[in-house]
């Protein structure tokens, strides 16, 4: 058997912290092989070793056969191995090609060959179908394009093995599929691809292999054709994972939001929200359905008081809140589990206690008479790591140095604890593994349960599907349509998302598509 | 090799490897670098008198290295330091000598009107860089400028003469008892004071809610935002306090060492020095502490050299300058003692 990466009984040590115990994983050459594992398992950490920015403690690991020591990721680079980050490593107002070539520009007496590099990356990019502008500034392009001048960057440094830390967590459903073929592509080509991805459908669509951990410790491997998701899920957690959260129906009772034709513009001032409406009320779950950038950012933020309010009008429990600041609305009694956790949620050099204080600090016990009370702070904050699973060392510990999946459970625990009539959330499972999802799941339901309000915003058709009461479809800055999530079906919310009315729709046995004469392209 | 040792280690190191440095430089142009060095321990530990003036030049180097510690902790650089302590030294030195009043309030009065000066200065790029994002590296420069020449232009109106009058005792920070002690050097008061904002400035950041928020908008403004601060009101505080410090920085040279101010040819350097006193002490107020007396000694001390050893000043400075860049790269030996302790635990 061909193994072009062997990593044998790898330790690595935060302190007196283990994040891999001993863990092993072969690497076939041509495979795609899925690493596996709950939030904080040690996933990012093992291939941080793989790739050279981490140094184990014990080990081995072995390229093509022959013993390596990977000390910076320059030898990792050498050794043809490549790593696609989760958060992208590039220079805004570089062009995409400066990016590639940013490091080891390749120099004629001195001067930086442009041209010649340009065309090397359009040669890549055209061989595994990247359809990448080599001269496009990064700032111009869109997410998922950003990945992909990451991977070009890899193979233009010759990788033959390449590291997927989550990559479909923040890509649209479209560019996943787009991603998918090009690692097929790669494939092709002779490459070996390690992918990290918390979406059991994804593994078994794609790999061949899966490696599971479960906190720091290597479970086993398995073959993907051989297996279930299930199966994965029981594998990964030491349980068994409930996929549809269970939830009795819905009591909605009196108006909590309340938006009358709301305009909001972006930052270039372009209209983003034009005259929204949308109502949401106590003890049900309103999920809004829409592809990303069709004003779902504007929304919250005008909500949240981070964003002005062109026209119209938002209440909250029927206090007007237009035009009142972040601190006001927060009082009135909103909760707010925002899209980006890095930017919005986390002071990350804070530690994790100090940012379990961040929407509360002011109150009393947190503070009094303007001296805070560290003590108090750091108690809530064990109940937040206890009550919703948040794996850290301790509340001392900075928050950056909580895996992704953890620094999530953190926010949300903040912002559930604090028990808001009105809850939104933002994308609040993106990066979580399947148990945690599970468990959020049924919190935003407990929420509604107890009688709260929750807005829930996703990307994801099953997330806003399983868990809303009502879905309100959002196209163009608008609610187009607002359907029961047991009436209604993907295909249907899918063309709604699109732009199309239901009154352009025809079920043919158990589908729902266009009728003749619709064009089903249309955007 | 534990934690705590690399945090000790580190500096001893770099200010040995900055005296290895500064040697060659000496043998090269044809000094003595023994009898250099030991003219520079003497200049700062040498007798009573010289630890006397040395700590009293460690406490300017105190207050201005809190400026700027406590404006970066809230994610500011006030290079302003240096105009915010020439404004806060002459409204010292106009209070001290304009008024008469008990020492219990002449004293108080007159650090407050240092403090207050200070802060006025800061509260300025505070607001255009709250109101406006006018960034407050470009206007805390240009308020140097302005506090320099407007303070030279006050000195003249409000005295008629180069210099302000000599402040009344019942202003001044000198003590005879501090004097006597140190065979009769200009140690006054003043360190007790630096001190004294030392421990003001950690409560400040760590106990009290004001410092929490402070911290919160340095390191992350999106974030601070949605948690509902007041960014801008964050940002202008930091600069008013950050000023306030470096204002009674300026009060130890009008209340303690000088007892007046004199028209100024040009900037003290103190201020400036003041940045690279926080940035030694990593913006703590105990690092501050550390930044500040090696700043304060190496300063004082290095006036022996061309006493005693006949180095020239030029000299002098490139070697101060070399030791200070030591400390400073202190980072590069902790990267490589990192390396050396992983080696030994490998094995
Ligand atoms: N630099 C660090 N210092 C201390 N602890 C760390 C550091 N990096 C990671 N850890 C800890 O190691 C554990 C594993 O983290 P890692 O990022 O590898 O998890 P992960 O499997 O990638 O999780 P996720 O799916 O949430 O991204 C976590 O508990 C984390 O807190
Ligand atoms: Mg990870």
């Amino acid at each position: 058997m061909e193994y072009v990466i062997e990593m044998l009984d790898i330790r690595k040590e935060f302190g007196n912290f283990v994040a891999n115990d001993n863990i092993t994983l072969q690497l076939k050459k041509g495979e795609i092989h899925a690493l596996l594992g709950e939030n904080g398992a040690g996933k990012s950490t093992l291939m941080n070793v793989l790739f050279g920015l981490y140094q184990p403690e014990g080990g081995e690991i072995r390229v093509r056969g022959e013993k390596v020591a990977i000390s910076n990721p320059n030898i990792a680079n050498n050794l043809g191995i490549g790593m696609v980050h989760q958060h992208f490593m590039l220079v805004e107002n570089l062009t995409v090609t400066e990016n590639i070539i940013l490091g080891n520009e390749p120099k004629k007496m001195g001067i930086i060959n442009i041209q010649d590099a340009a065309k090397k990356v359009a040669e890549i990019s055209k061989l595994y179908g990247l359809n990448v502008d080599p001269y496009a500034k990064i700032a111009d392009i869109s997410v998922g394009m950003q990945q992909r001048v990451e991977i070009l960057k890899t193979l233009y440094r010759g990788a033959e093995i390449l590291i997927f830390d989550e990559p479909t967590a923040s890509l649209t459903p479209q560019e996943i599929d787009e991603l998918f073929i090009i690692m097929k592509k790669l494939i092709e080509e002779n490459k070996s691809i390690i992918l990290i991805t918390h979406k059991l459908q994804e593994i078994m669509d794609v790999t061949d292999r899966v490696t599971v951990i479960r906190k720091g410790q290597g479970i086993g491997t398995v073959i993907t054709s051989e297996t279930n998701p299930e199966e994965l899920a029981t594998l990964m957690v030491g349980r068994q994972v409930i996929f549809k959260t269970e939830k009795g129906p819905a009591f909605p009772a009196d108006e909590v939001l309340h938006i009358e034709n709301l305009v909001v513009e972006d930052y270039r001032g372009v209209s983003k929200v034009k005259g929204l409406n949308l109502s949401v009320r106590k003890g049900e779950i309103v999920g809004i359905a829409g592809i990303d950038g069709n004003g779902q950012s504007e929304l919250i933020e005008a909500i949240t008081g981070l964003r002005k309010v062109k026209e119209g009008k938002i209440s909250i429990n029927g206090k007007d809140i237009t035009g009142k600041r972040p601190r006001e609305i927060t009082e009135i009694g909103l909760g707010h589990i925002p899209q980006d956790r890095h930017k919005h949620g986390l002071v990350l050099e804070f530690s994790v206690g100090y940012n379990a204080a961040l929407q509360s600090y002011y109150h009393e016990p947190y503070s009094k008479k303007g001296i805070m009370n560290y003590k108090v702070v750091s108690e809530k904050a064990k109940k937040i790591i206890d009550t919703y699973d948040v794996r850290t060392q301790g509340e001392h510990e900075p928050a950056r140095a909580l895996s992704g999946g953890n620094q999530q459970k953190l926010i949300i625990g903040r912002e559930v604890e604090r028990d808001p009539d009105l809850l939104i959330a933002a994308l609040p499972t993106r990066g979580l593994d399947v148990g945690a999802i599970e468990f959020i799941h049924k919190r935003l339901i407990e929420q509604r349960d107890n009688g709260k309000a929750v807005l829930l915003i996703s990307f994801e058709l099953d997330e806003v599907m399983n868990v809303s009461d009502r879905i309100a479809v959002i196209y163009d800055g608008q609610i187009v349509d607002t359907v029961n999530p047991s009436e209604t079906t993907e295909q249907e919310l899918g063309l709604l998302m699109a732009g199309h009315q239901k009154s352009e729709m025809i079920v043919v046995g158990d589908e729902v598509v266009l009728k003749e004469g619709e064009d089903p392209n249309v955007e | 090799m534990s934690n705590r040792v690399i945090n000790l280690l580190v500096p001893v190191i770099s200010i040995i490897l900055g005296l290895i440095v500064g040697a060659i430089v000496m043998i090269f142009s044809g000094y003595d670098p023994v009898t250099a060095y030991i003219a520079l321990w003497n200049g700062i530990f040498g007798d009573a008198y010289a630890i006397g003036e040395t700590i009293r030049q460690i406490s300017p180097y105190i207050l201005a290295g809190l400026a700027v510690a406590f404006a970066f902790r809230a994610g500011l650089f006030n290079i302003g330091v240096e105009g915010q302590l020439i404004v806060g030294w002459f409204a010292a030195a106009y209070v001290g000598s304009a008024f008469d009043l008990p020492k219990i309030i002449h004293l108080p009065f007159a650090l407050i009107a240092a403090a207050l000066a200070g802060a006025l200065w800061g509260l300025v790029p505070g607001i255009l860089k709250a109101a406006l994002r006018v960034h407050e590296v470009i206007v805390t420069i240009m308020m140097n400028y302005i506090a320099l020449h407007v303070v030279n232009a006050l000195i003249k109106t409000v005295s008629g003469s180069y210099k302000t009058e000599k402040i009344h005792e019942t202003a001044s920070l000198r003590s005879e008892f501090l004097s006597n002690i140190t065979d009769y050097s200009t140690l006054h008061y003043g360190i007790l004071v630096a001190l004294a904002m030392v421990g003001v400035m950690w409560f400040l950041l760590d106990k009290t809610k004001t410092g929490y928020e402070l911290k919160s908008v340095g390191f992350n403004e999106h974030a601070s935002q949605y948690a509902g601060m007041n960014v801008n009101r964050n940002i202008v505080l930091s600069m008013v306090i950050s000023g306030a410090f470096a204002g009674l920085a300026g009060s130890m040279e009008a209340l303690g060492t000088f007892g007046y101010l004199a028209n100024l040819g040009g900037f003290t350097g103190i201020g400036f020095d003041g940045i690279a006193v926080a940035l030694l002490g990593a913006n703590t107020p105990l690092g501050v502490i550390f930044g500040a007396s090696l700043f304060g000694s190496l300063k004082y001390g290095a006036g022996n050299m061309p006493n005693e050893a006949g180095v020239p000043t030029e000299i002098v400075s490139i070697i101060i300058a070399l030791i200070i860049f030591f400390v400073a790269s202190g980072y590069i030996i902790r990267v490589i003692l990192n390396r050396v302790n992983k080696k030994k635990g490998a094995k």
